[in-house]
């Protein structure tokens, strides 16, 4: 049986406690709103990209429960210095990780840090949580004002 | 009342295990487990009598009416209505409203006139008025409630006018546990000449209810809430107010005639059952009235109310848990947030632990605003409940908070 602790790693709770890149961004090139009214999951994406592609800098705010405030959190983590495209390819191998059954090996490496989050996957109602933030940075790249949902 | 271990015997469904832990099944408000005997009524239903009822000459069409019409004589003894043309089988307490809503409202309320309801609404007893505000231009009230979760009743008196068609209320909330004050409620509409439906989904399990001393207008429930089947639930209506409210729906069993220029409805209480009702649900309702009768409303109650104060001592003394909703008349409902840990992440923290709880907005959004939270924590407790069970609850809680220290 799937240990609680691995969806509950130490790592996501300090995530969770202390989210990184936590606020407003300024100056902000994209940003989109997340919202998950089911959860009550509210939060905000900000974006700097610059002319070459590269998200130069984001951040996030909001209120959610901790596998949606650590997944954003690392997810800033995870993005900034990289090209809009390189997070298109990273949303595509997150969101595969999270959906994917629970009896196919993860590939921990491709994932980095992100890996620790693969654990919910093994949480059906929670999976939702963990790509909120996923989907508003994709809705803040790609149809500016839309509001994202995981529903 | 029966012995606990000999009641819990009646659910098959919690003798089992949950990721290897005994199930503790606290989600009670969300939907009560079933005992064998309403099993049993629905099984033996498609067993041996399953036919379509109110219009077979043969022997199973005979034996499945006979016994869908018991269930409604159940209901009927057991709210103390004044007789069966007041009970209406619908598929649950938000169906109930939405006929009221429509049927009622389309030819009682009109522009300038205004609907009455409280600020603990379950969602299906708020968007049903919205949408007859709508389309009649009658204006939506709230009674507003304090911060323990008991509605403010001068302020109630101050919103009562001779404006008022109708006011809607919660028996007992869902997401608070507050047992509102429906006889003053109903006392006082009514002399304004406002109409009251209580909203009953909650209640009905834990409160005797006498629908005649009350003087309640309309009275709605679902069966599920209440140890029966879901998709089966009531309407309870005076039967001047049937009459004079046209169908809610068209179709079979709600007419006598039919012509291409015009229908004759059947009486009541068929009027309002067009199509071939939940059957098998019917009869389950039925075995689950029964069976809360044969344990006895007050005693449920009563075991219920020893839970509740129990849960609510260790919740007071643990420091980390704040409750939603204190009001001094409440029920078999604990609303809390533990700091640091979400409800989302304590549900399923606790359900590993085998403990059932719901964590959310509970269909109550206004009431989560109110108290400026975005979801709770509910432990809600039923008759088979212990405080054996209580116990596990607050050492998975425990465990949870410790986790996010």
């Amino acid at each position: 049986m799937f240990d609680l602790r691995s969806l509950y790693q130490q790592v996501i709770v300090d995530h969770s406690k202390a989210p990184r890149h936590f606020g407003v961004l300024t100056p902000c090139s994209h940003d989109a709103d997340g919202h998950n009214p089911l959860c009550g999951d509210h939060l905000h994406v900000y974006l700097q990209v610059a002319n070459d592609g590269q998200i130069v800098d984001a951040s996030f705010e909001g209120e959610g429960c901790a596998i949606s405030v650590a997944s954003a959190s690392m997810m800033t983590e995870a993005m900034i210095g990289h090209t809009v495209t390189e997070f298109e390819a990273l949303f595509d191998r997150f969101q595969k990780m999270v959906t994917s059954p629970v009896d196919e090996a993860l590939d921990d490496e491709a994932m980095g840090k992100l890996a620790v989050l693969g654990g919910v996957r093994e949480f059906p109602s929670r999976i939702k949580c963990a790509i909120l933030c996923w989907h508003t940075v994709k809705s803040a790249i790609t149809a500016q004002g839309g509001v994202a949902h995981t529903e | 009342m029966k012995p606990l271990h000999d009641i819990r015997n009646d659910f098959p469904i919690l003798q089992q295990q949950v990721y290897g832990k005994p199930l503790v099944y606290l989600d009670n408000a969300a939907t009560t487990q079933k005992p064998q005997v309403v099993i049993d009524a629905v099984c033996d239903y498609y067993r041996n009598d399953n036919a379509n009822v109110h219009r077979g000459v043969h022997a199973l069409s005979e034996r499945a009416t006979a016994h869908y019409e018991q269930a409604r004589d159940a209901l009927v003894a057991f709210i103390h209505a004044g007789n069966r043309r007041e009970i209406i089988f619908v598929r649950g307490a938000t169906e109930a409203i939405n006929l009221v809503a429509q049927s009622w409202g389309s030819t009682n309320v009109q522009a300038g006139d205004e609907i009455l309801i409280s600020a603990m609404e379950h969602h299906s007893n708020i968007v049903p008025w919205q949408w007859l505000c709508e389309r009649t231009g009658a204006v939506l009230k709230v009674i507003p409630m304090d911060d323990s979760g008991a509605l403010l009743m001068d302020a109630f008196d101050t919103l009562l006018s001779e404006r008022t068609r109708l006011v809607g209320v919660v028996h007992q909330s869902n997401a608070l546990g507050t047992i509102n004050p429906v006889a003053e409620i109903i006392a006082k509409a009514h002399a304004v000449g406002a109409k009251v439906l209580l909203d009953g989904a909650q209640a009905l399990a834990h409160v005797a209810v006498d629908v005649q001393a009350l003087d309640v207008d309309f009275y709605v429930t679902s069966a599920h809430k209440m140890y029966g089947p879901t998709g089966v639930g009531m309407l309870y209506a005076k039967e001047a107010l049937l009459d004079a409210m046209p169908p809610y729906q068209g179709g079979g069993d709600m007419i006598r005639t039919v012509t291409f220029e015009r229908s004759e409805y059947n009486d009541l209480p068929y009027k309002f059952e067009a199509g071939t009702p939940n059957i098998a649900g019917g009869i389950g309702f039925g075995a689950a009235v029964r069976y809360v009768q044969s344990l006895g409303v007050e005693n449920i109650a009563a075991h219920e109310q020893q839970l509740l104060e129990y849960a609510t001592a260790q919740a007071q003394a643990c420091g980390y848990i704040r409750l939603i909703g204190t009001a001094e008349h409440k029920a078999s409902v604990l609303s809390f947030t533990v700091n640091g840990v979400h409800p989302h992440d304590l549900g399923t923290i606790l359900d590993r632990d085998g403990v059932a709880i719901r964590a959310g907005h509970h269909c109550a959004m206004p009431v989560m605003q109110f108290f400026g939270v975005p979801a709770t924590a509910r432990a809600s407790f039923a008759v088979y409940n212990t405080q054996q069970e209580v116990d596990v609850l607050f050492a998975a809680i425990e465990q949870a908070h410790a986790m996010f220290q």
